[in-house]
């Protein structure tokens, strides 16, 4: 005897049944080895980029001088403050001089004394002249008695021989009046190098500019060549910018930059390459390159500081079109470069040369793909040749909520 | 011949169904601490996949950079990449720490310097793009919680999030926070600013480095003081025909620096560094086994008795052992299955829901399957027999 069950029970047992059966297929396919990855995908098109150097850098001062003695001294006042407007020649610090004050002194009492001296000589001198003018009309008067024999040739020869000492003396009057001559010239000589020395403990300015340190105070005893102040030429402000040897790829002077300083992150300002030096870093892997701003008193407009940090982005020509495809999308198995395309539903590692990339995260293929092949952006996992995957428009409800530069 | 036991279910079935439901629950639980188990291990093996490496360099004697702090002059990945075998080398860095949100929330994270295009690099992404700036840029793993254009503060510079990945995890399952490497050597070791000041201060207080007749050498020992050169680890990609063990062994002999392959990195993270707490979840994930085979055992063998009076009247009537038999063994094979779907589904459904990775295997949920089924008939041989033992004066008396 069968007793049917009532219609109603059936279903709702059959409906139990099949919503367990249900769930675990459900479970089945989504996770496990059953289960696909999911995926996007885009198609490669052809396009232009233009790609772009990014680095950091800091603020510097192209023009910049260290102002101090030529000679061990201690200061005696420094007259201007850090961040004071200096112009050239202007005094900027007093060294102390020592004895330089007394050794003039001294010098010019050496040179009064060696006028007097001088003065002296020539008295000398006229003395001398005029005991020649006697000793010549003597020897004269002498010369026309002896021819008349009025006198022996001895009182004549005693006459003649007091000429010569004339003569000779006169001479030796000459000489050494031009000696004190020469004797006022070195010591007027001497007294102008000494008032050199005088004026080399009087540190000015050497150029028009801002006073940017004053490293020693009066009192403080520097040696030689050791700064007491630093000057740099305010509008001589250049970025001294450092870029990663391996995304330096058309670094040149010219370029136009985009400077953004830490101080104003949302203000970027223009600027150019002025300079790219031939050294790289090589402990750090990085070019060097200066970029001047492209108005000079922007930089102080804006208030930048010597040192502070800078973000530089250079603009490199665009290339000619060719295929891209976005950076996500690049993979590296084995020791190769490739992106997956898809092939009948299925991934495909496809090997690609790779050129120049863009900032924003496009690549240009020179090899391995054509245009209109479908390849992977973004994958829940890494993936194999060949796994279920399955195409959706995107990985991330929410990802896009903010732009990426 | 008539389904006993499809009677008896269709008869009661609405508390069939409910027992079925509660053992479920059960079974679930035990398949999530299984998942908790089996994502700690994956958590660890995801690490050492997702640095794409197959060897690690590291400094002698350590067992960095993941167990052990590691650390390496950054320009001994050259010499690495002039060793026979090696296809790419890499410099890295690993440092677990806080990082900030823009409105001032943190967040645990690995923060790993890597150079882009080189093994270190996230392998794949679900959304944005790779780092193409060498500077104050972050791809981040989804679990961060991070959206694309976020800017994020590590340390004293603010990040882009340009990129997010998934499953990037360390072997604690923070997730992962990708920077450039210059960057990352800056904040692993940048002071400070305080500590830079006092740094400076007391160097400029030191006789020895501040020499009045020596202008210039206080500057350059404050400015070697905060340089720093140093990385975690070495990644290294071996090139097509070589061995692991072939190409470890002269950079461990000639270069003087500790080498992990694949496998002993495993064995350092999964039997060193998560053993102990991988081998409590696995005590407890054995107690839970053990206690959910019980509950399910005694839960048959009630219900079992629990129809003691219907099974005496069967008896009665003259009903063979074997039919009774076979309905209690199909009874409690039933409960089992439905009990292993509802446990499957709802584990599948709550694991993501788990703040770290809970990895639920099918060989796990086949051994579960088998595991409760066998349980089960063992459960239903005591129900057996205490139904055959049973007396069937007991229907009428």
């Amino acid at each position: 005897m069968k007793r049917k069950l009532p219609f109603s029970r059936r279903i709702t047992l059959g409906a139990l049944v099949l919503v367990l059966v249900g769930a675990l297929a459900w479970v089945a396919l989504r996770t496990g080895p059953l289960a696909a990855t999911r995926i996007t995908v885009m198609r490669v098109q052809e396009g232009r980029l233009a790609p772009a150097i990014f680095g950091i850098g800091t603020v510097e001062a192209r023009r910049s001088w260290m102002v101090g003695p030529t000679a061990a001294g201690r200061v005696l006042a420094v007259r201007v403050d850090v961040g004071d407007t200096v112009k050239a020649g202007q005094l900027l610090a007093d060294m102390d001089p020592v004895d330089l004050d007394q050794r003039l002194a001294a010098l010019d009492a050496s040179l009064a004394r060696a006028g007097s001296t001088q003065a002296a000589a020539q008295a000398q001198l006229k003395d001398a002249a005029a005991r020649r003018e006697l000793a010549v009309i003597n020897a004269r008067r002498n010369q026309e008695l002896a021819a008349q024999n009025f006198i022996s040739a001895a009182a004549l020869e005693s006459r003649m021989q007091e000429k010569a000492s004339a003569d000779a003396a006169l001479q030796a009057a000459q000489a050494n009046l031009a000696g004190t001559g020469q004797d006022v010239a070195r010591q007027k000589a001497e007294r102008a190098g000494l008032q050199q020395q005088r004026g080399n403990v009087r540190l000015l300015a050497p150029a028009d500019g801002v006073v940017t340190s004053r490293d020693a105070e009066a009192g403080t005893t520097v040696v030689a060549g050791q700064p007491v102040l630093r000057l740099i030429d305010p509008a001589s402000l250049w970025v001294k910018l450092r870029v990663d040897q391996g995304r330096s790829a058309g670094l040149a002077p010219g370029l136009t930059a985009s400077i953004v300083l830490r101080s104003h992150p949302g203000a970027p300002v223009p600027g150019q390459v002025a300079r790219v030096e031939l050294l790289a870093d090589s402990v750090t892997e990085e070019r060097i390159a200066q970029v001047a701003f492209a108005q000079a008193p922007t930089a102080r407009a804006m208030g930048a500081s010597v040192g502070e940090l800078a973000e530089v982005t250079l603009q490199l020509p665009e290339t000619a079109s060719s295929l891209l495809v976005p950076s996500a999308s690049i993979q590296h198995r084995q020791g190769e470069t490739g992106v997956w395309r898809i092939e009948h539903g299925k991934p495909v590692f496809a090997p690609v040369r790779l050129g120049v990339r863009s900032l924003d995260g496009q690549v240009q293929v020179l090899d391995g793909l054509k245009a209109g092949d479908e390849v992977v952006v973004y994958s829940q996992k890494a993936l194999t040749p060949g796994a279920r995957v399955q195409v959706v428009d995107t990985l991330i409800q929410d990802g896009h909520k903010g732009a990426v530069p | 011949m008539i389904s006993l036991a499809g009677r008896d279910i269709a008869h009661s079935w609405g508390k069939f169904v409910l027992t079925g439901l509660g053992l479920g629950l059960l079974i679930g639980v035990t398949l999530t601490m299984a998942g908790v188990y089996r994502g700690m291990v994956d958590d660890a093996q995801a690490l050492l996949t997702n640095s794409r490496a197959d060897l690690w360099v590291v400094q002698k004697d350590t067992q960095g950079p993941y167990a052990e702090s590691s650390s390496l002059k950054d320009d001994v990945v050259r010499s690495v990449r002039g060793m026979p075998g090696v296809a790419q080398a890499a410099n890295v860095t690993y440092f677990t720490m806080q990082v900030q949100r823009h409105d001032g929330d943190d967040i645990r994270a690995m923060v790993v310097g890597m150079e882009s295009g080189q093994p270190g690099e996230p392998g794949y992404l679900v959304a944005g793009r790779q780092l193409t700036r060498s500077h104050y840029e972050a791809v981040a793993d989804v679990k961060t919680g991070f959206a694309l254009g976020e800017r994020i503060r590590i340390r004293r510079h603010d990040y882009t999030v340009v990129g997010l990945t998934q499953r990037m995890v360390s072997s604690g399952g923070d997730p992962m926070v990708f920077i450039p490497l210059k960057d990352a050597q800056e904040a692993q070791f940048l002071k400070d600013n305080d500590a830079i000041i006092n740094d400076r201060t007391r160097t400029a207080t030191n006789p020895a480095f501040n020499r009045p007749g020596v202008p210039g050498l206080l500057d350059a020992v404050q400015a070697l003081q905060t340089s720093s050169h140093n990385v975690n680890a070495v990644l290294v990609q071996l090139a097509p025909g070589f061995e692991a063990g072939q190409v470890a062994e002269p950079i461990r002999r000639w270069k003087h620096l500790e080498v992990f392959t694949r496998d002993g990195m495993e064995e350092i993270l999964v039997a060193k560094l998560i053993a102990t707490s991988a081998r409590q979840i696995g005590m407890f994930l054995v107690i839970l086994a053990v206690v959910s085979a019980a509950i399910v055992a005694f839960i048959i063998y009630t219900m079992t008795l629990g129809k003691i009076r219907e099974i005496a009247v069967l008896k009665l009537i003259g009903t063979r052992n074997l039919t009774i038999a076979s309905m209690i063994l199909q009874q409690a094979l039933g409960l089992g299955l439905i009990g292993f779907v509802v446990g499957k589904v709802s584990a599948t459904i709550w694991a993501p829901v788990f703040p770290k990775f809970v990895l639920l295997l099918t060989q796990d949920a086949m051994m579960g399957l088998g595991g409760t089924l066998l349980i089960c008939v063992l459960a239903s041989t005591l129900a057996i027999r205490a139904a055959l033992k049973v007396d069937p004066a007991e229907a009428i008396g």
